[in-house]
């Protein structure tokens, strides 16, 4: 009985965050394709609802209704398990991203390792959607993406070390919670932009979107996928960009921590802090999507290893050399 | 205790399924995921005894990273549908010793180290010295990495990078006739150097030579 009061808690708890996030990941998809066609001067989704609000909707309920087919030569068990990989992937870090200083699913004490340990993994769904399709393009599409996301994954890494120093501990609430007096993003912009581009390519996101690069591999690691199951893996590549980007403002722009220390700003709840934050840097994730062209392949690996890498590598070191020359080192 | 209990007989059973089935399973990329699965069960055990930052670091190297590469290699080396029959057929037999003689020196490796830790549990103690208590373990092993192990830990440092720079000079090779790109000269290319006018005479035609 007591087992039983504590997982109905905590299901109701988990529930709590899952749903907003799926609402959110379903009206971001709506704002994603409206600022694409308002760069681009045209409409957009404006007919369902009102301002085309639920396009996203109408779009899940046809999805639903469509067949979805089995190619004959595939790997059927690991075919149909990409698409539930990625979904649960890109759901289940949520888990640990605080809204405020109480509202947190889990505060565990390596949070940010989570985070980083489950978009590590996230490349597994490509993966194995690419190679259980048993097709040319979707094969190609699922080899270009893992080289890409490992690739900036290590630089993310690096990044992420470099706020690290600066807090001392890798709770993600303790990360907010530093940000106090002066957010991250002022010492450590060049790390910001650099963060930001990473999860561009993190995320298959243009400019970086090779793996699915329509003009050339049709739609690379989705061709053989329909219905529901390509539902799956589009939702969880948006579940994917908005974790990014909450990670992006967990990092760099304080959390749920209001801009300025005033009375009025107190007022607002802090998780509505954190939703504008992650709003702001999903509409530059929109807007560089419809300004941006596509890289080529060579210039991303380069981009990764030889740019990205070494820069940060560097800052690591300067962070320190500062963090210690100057006596700021957080002791524990 | 008992969701404790039920939960790592949970992980530890999937864990010694998967390490069952990668030897086992007939499909080489079948063999890596379930590698890939007892990575992940392993580390939900390292999470369970306490060791968090353990858990996640073996999530973030060997299912993030050295898995995918794995997966790279069998992938690209197209063995998915070679027949794993080693216990039939007789070119592979002659492996079947040395793999015995590999897993006999393991498992008395193992044996000794439990055993020695069983019967002489105070070695433990001047370790466990050092540690701060009542701080989280990734404190405790970064104040013990970098202090008393600070040499070993600089050594397997620059073991690892000596590997990687050997696999990189064994790899790389020099090829004639390969056209490189260079992001200088493209990016600095201008009108001048790519465009050209030409008046074209009607019924002539141009020769252009490319």
């Amino acid at each position: 009985m007591e087992y039983l009061i504590l997982l109905f808690s905590e299901i109701y708890k988990i529930l709590y965050v899952l749903i907003p996030v799926l609402v959110s990941v379903a009206m971001i998809v709506w704002l994603d394709r409206r600022i694409w066609a308002f760069v681009q001067k045209r409409r957009g989704p404006n007919v369902v609802g009102p301002f085309g609000l639920f396009q996203t909707l109408a779009d899940a309920l046809k999805y639903i209704f469509k067949e979805i087919i089995i190619p004959a030569s595939s790997n059927k068990i690991i075919f149909i398990l990409a698409p539930i990989v990625t979904m649960t992937l890109a759901l289940i870090a949520w888990a640990v991203i605080p809204f405020s200083e109480d509202y947190v699913l889990a505060d565990i004490n390596v949070g940010i390792l989570y985070i980083f340990a489950i978009s590590s993994l996230g490349v597994y769904g490509i993966i194995m959607g690419g190679w259980a399709s048993n097709s040319k393009y979707p094969f190609l599409g699922s080899i270009r993406s893992a080289a890409q996301m490992v690739s900036y994954e290590v630089s993310i890494g690096v990044i992420i070390i470099n706020v690290l120093l600066c807090v001392g501990s890798l709770n993600l609430s303790d990360i907010v919670l530093a940000q106090e007096k002066i957010w991250f993003v002022i010492p450590l912009f060049p790390m910001f932009v650099i963060f930001f581009i990473s999860s561009l390519a993190e995320t298959n996101r243009p400019p970086f979107d090779l793996p699915e690069a329509e003009a050339e591999l049709v739609a690379g690691y989705q061709t053989e996928y329909s219905g529901m199951m390509y539902a799956m893996f589009w939702l969880g590549e948006y579940a994917n960009i908005l974790l990014m980007c909450a990670l992006g403002s967990i990092l760099f722009l304080g959390g749920w921590l209001a801009p300025i220390d005033t009375p009025l700003f107190e007022m607002v709840p802090p998780p509505v802090w954190l939703i504008f934050k992650i709003l702001f840097l999903f509409v530059l994730f929109a807007l560089i999507k419809a300004i941006v062209p596509r890289y080529r392949y060579d210039q991303l690996m380069r981009l990764g290893w030889k740019v990205f890498l070494p820069f940060s590598l560097i800052w690591v070191v300067l962070t320190s050399g500062y963090l210690l020359y100057f006596d700021l080192l957080p002791v524990y | 205790m008992l969701a404790h209990a039920i939960f790592f007989y949970f992980f530890s059973f999937v864990a010694i399924i998967s390490a069952i089935m990668v030897t086992v399973s007939k499909n080489t990329v079948h063999s890596v995921f379930f590698l890939i699965l007892d990575f992940i069960s392993i580390s939900c055990l390292f999470i369970m005894i306490g060791a968090e930052f353990l858990g996640m670091i073996m999530l973030i190297v060997y299912v993030g990273a050295v898995a995918v590469l794995f997966l790279f290699v069998v992938m690209m080396l197209n063995v998915a549908q070679q027949k794993n029959q080693w216990f039939k057929s007789s070119e592979t037999s002659t492996h079947i010793p040395v793999g015995l003689i590999v897993s006999l020196i393991i498992f008395f490796e193992l044996i000794i180290v439990i055993g020695g830790w069983k019967y002489k549990p105070d070695i433990i103690k001047n370790f466990s010295d050092s540690l701060i208590s009542n701080s989280t373990n990734t404190h405790n092993i970064g104040s013990v990495l970098y202090t008393e192990y600070i040499h070993l830990f600089q050594i397997s440092g620059m073991i690892l990078l000596v590997a990687m720079i050997g696999a990189i000079v064994l790899t790389f090779r020099k090829r004639e006739g390969v056209k490189r790109q260079n992001y200088f000269s493209q990016i600095s290319r201008e009108k001048k150097q790519g465009v050209e006018l030409v008046e074209v005479k009607s019924n002539e035609g141009i020769k252009i030579d490319v």
